[in-house]
């Protein structure tokens, strides 16, 4: 399916983003520099001036923002077996689709004033609402193990594992103190795992940014916001940041 | 008059962070059009943080980019306290300027060795040179886990950080964790001995073009973080004001703000920092300017990269004091401060490996940023 199964050529392309998890590939190298003997990239970039257009794998950074992108994004769903969307921004919409929810012109205006017109945007979505994409690694960034973990699912020909339990299950495996015991907010209750609750543990409440599980336990979590005193609003307030393209989505 | 023309269109800059393309057409000898046109997508960062906690800010900004996540994050925070009127303790001082030195570090061995150095050794990635160099991609990737892992420790990871929060830090280093990046920071003086032997036998293009060079400047140290807006041209200006400095304007042909402050145009970075801060420099990182022949005013904009080397060694070195100044008075948890009720606009400013970054907050209020 991907062609040469002993060293696929893969791509790594960005659209709207910050091109961190792009960097976060690079740092995997760090660890892994035997990842360049496994497969060979032909277009980086970012990091490489050599730009092949014969890849198996695309891996697609950012969103999708303006009609002038569809097509390129098309092109490399063309030409790619597996097209993997890397990050948020690709996975999500992510931060990118915070301004979503305030009209168009009115974020045109506030930051372009009367230039607004020389600057084409549409709101901001994920890659998935443009093409079809065949696995996903979440994250803003993206975990750099699972990054890796992924690519060698991708050389066996298998479907990338990600949990689809909640990151409460590592936080507690890491046995830090509840967010909410600390009087935070955390989405860790209905947010996929996998990421080691990087953000509890380093004493910040889950901001959601992996996405939600597949089947997220509402009552445990109702359970949870009854218990703090605090309310669905909350938690959907806090879901703006990385899932206000989800929530725009559901609602319409 | 000379005959010679020249079309040059390069879509698509290789290694660097964001597209950019670069137009230059001369016909007769005589140049028609020189553009660096940033095609990148309008992101609205702006309109974003409109409505939304002050807390969330830093969160937000630090998606601007992957690179100087920590520096958007730090430029925001002290944006925030500003607005707030929030000091940070000194603990908080402390430990953000070792953060700080650690995306310093992070940001320039990416740019020296993995963007640049290809060019200058004629080769179009870091890829060919693990066959033909191993030892010096192995060098940059050790030093890259160095800046990598005292983030980590400081704010939970560089892209983007985690524990930096307004007022302080909600998760703080161990003693022994500091120790072992002390180690290695000691360690990467053999590392940056090395990186200062190599950028010595680059083929720097001799090239001078004089501007006017910008960056923050404090009295008491090379600034990082705060200080006073300071132009080699003459002029300080404190953040506040940094609009007299920037005096962005708009272009068609580019979604990057253009800005002109004395002349049409200035430069900020490292070697703006250098021209602007040079006594400020640790005696080591001194040492490695005067081996790479980099004197101010240095007005060749491709020894930037020399000038970010010399600023990796006086980041080890202050790094190596902030970590024994930490040790020696003992890292304590301190809470963070709750919002004093009111809120107007703040200002703030970093050095960003790549140059100077201001945020205004015009309005922080109790639940929306602004910017």
């Amino acid at each position: 399916m991907i062609g040469d199964l002993m060293k696929p050529k893969v791509a790594f392309f960005d659209f709207t983003s910050c091109e961190g998890c792009q960097l976060t590939v690079v740092d995997s190298l760090q660890t892994h520099v035997d990842l360049l003997d496994a497969v060979e990239i032909v277009q980086f970039r970012e990091a490489m001036t050599e730009k092949g257009e014969d890849y198996a794998i695309a891996f697609v950074e950012g969103s999708i923002s303006r009609a002038s992108d569809e097509a390129r994004l098309r092109r490399i769903r063309e030409q790619a077996a597996i097209v993997v969307a890397l990050g948020a921004c690709a996975h999500l919409g992510g931060i990118n689709a915070i301004r979503n929810a305030q009209p168009l012109d009115d974020v045109r205006k506030y930051v372009y004033g009367d230039k607004a017109d020389w600057y084409e945007t549409y709101p901001a979505r994920p890659i998935s609402a443009v093409v079809k994409v065949d696995a996903v690694i979440p994250g803003c960034p993206i975990d750099r193990d699972e990054f890796i973990g992924v690519v060698k699912a991708l050389l066996l020909g298998k479907k990338p594992p990600l949990p689809d339990y909640p990151v409460c299950v590592e936080c507690k495996r890491k046995e830090n103190v509840c967010v909410f015991h600390k009087g935070g907010f955390c989405l860790g209750p209905v947010i996929r795992a996998g990421c080691g609750a990087i953000c509890p543990t380093c004493g910040d409440g889950c901001e959601g940014c992996r996405g939600l599980i597949p089947n997220p336990n509402q009552d445990s979590m109702s359970d949870v916001l009854v218990k703090y005193g605090l309310t669905v609003a909350d938690m959907l307030a806090r879901w703006t940041m990385f899932g206000t393209y989800q929530q725009m989505e559901a609602g319409s | 008059m000379s005959n010679i023309n020249i079309n040059i269109e390069v879509h698509h800059v290789t290694r660097v962070e964001g597209h950019g393309n670069i137009v230059v057409n001369a016909k007769n000898g005589v140049l028609e059009e020189c553009r660096l046109e940033i095609v990148e997508t309008p992101r609205f960062f702006e309109a974003m943080l409109r409505g939304r906690p002050y807390t969330e800010s830093s969160h937000i900004t630090s998606r601007i980019c992957g690179i100087c996540a920590v520096g958007h994050a730090t430029a925001s925070l002290r944006a925030t306290e500003n607005a707030l009127g929030i000091e940070p303790s000194e603990q908080t001082v402390l430990l953000r300027k070792l953060n700080f030195h650690g995306e310093i570090l992070d940001s320039h061995v990416l740019h020296i060795y993995m963007l640049v150095a290809p060019d200058l050794l004629g080769v179009g990635s870091v890829i060919p040179l693990v066959q033909i160099a191993p030892e010096v991609v192995l060098r940059a990737l050790r030093i890259k886990k160095l800046a990598g892992d005292l983030c980590a420790a400081l704010c939970g990871r560089h892209t983007h950080p985690i524990a930096m929060a307004v007022g302080g830090f909600t998760h703080y280093p161990t003693t022994d964790e500091l120790l072992a990046l002390r180690a290695r920071l000691v360690d990467a003086r053999a590392d940056m001995d090395a990186t200062v032997a190599l950028a010595k036998t680059l083929p720097w293009p001799a090239f001078t073009r004089e501007t006017e060079y910008i960056a923050l400047r404090k009295e008491d140290e090379y600034a990082f973080i705060d200080g006073t807006v300071t132009t080699t041209d003459g002029g300080r200006y404190p953040i506040s004001d940094y609009r007299k400095v920037t005096n962005e304007r708009l272009v068609t042909h580019s979604t990057a703000k253009h800005t002109a402050h004395k002349r049409e145009s200035y430069m900020v970075g490292a070697l703006a920092r250098f021209n602007v801060n040079h006594d400020q420099l640790h005696p080591r990182a001194k040492a490695a300017a005067a081996e790479l022949g980099l004197t101010p005013l240095c007005t060749n904009p491709f020894l930037n990269t020399a000038a970010q080397v010399v600023e990796m060694i006086h980041s080890i070195e202050d790094a190596i004091q902030l970590i024994d100044q930490l040790v020696a008075r003992g890292i304590r948890p301190e809470p963070l401060p709750a919002f004093p009720g009111k809120a107007g606009e703040g200002f703030g400013a970093c050095e960003v490996p790549r140059g100077i970054l201001f945020h205004n907050y015009p309005d922080a209020g109790d639940a929306g940023a602004g910017v």
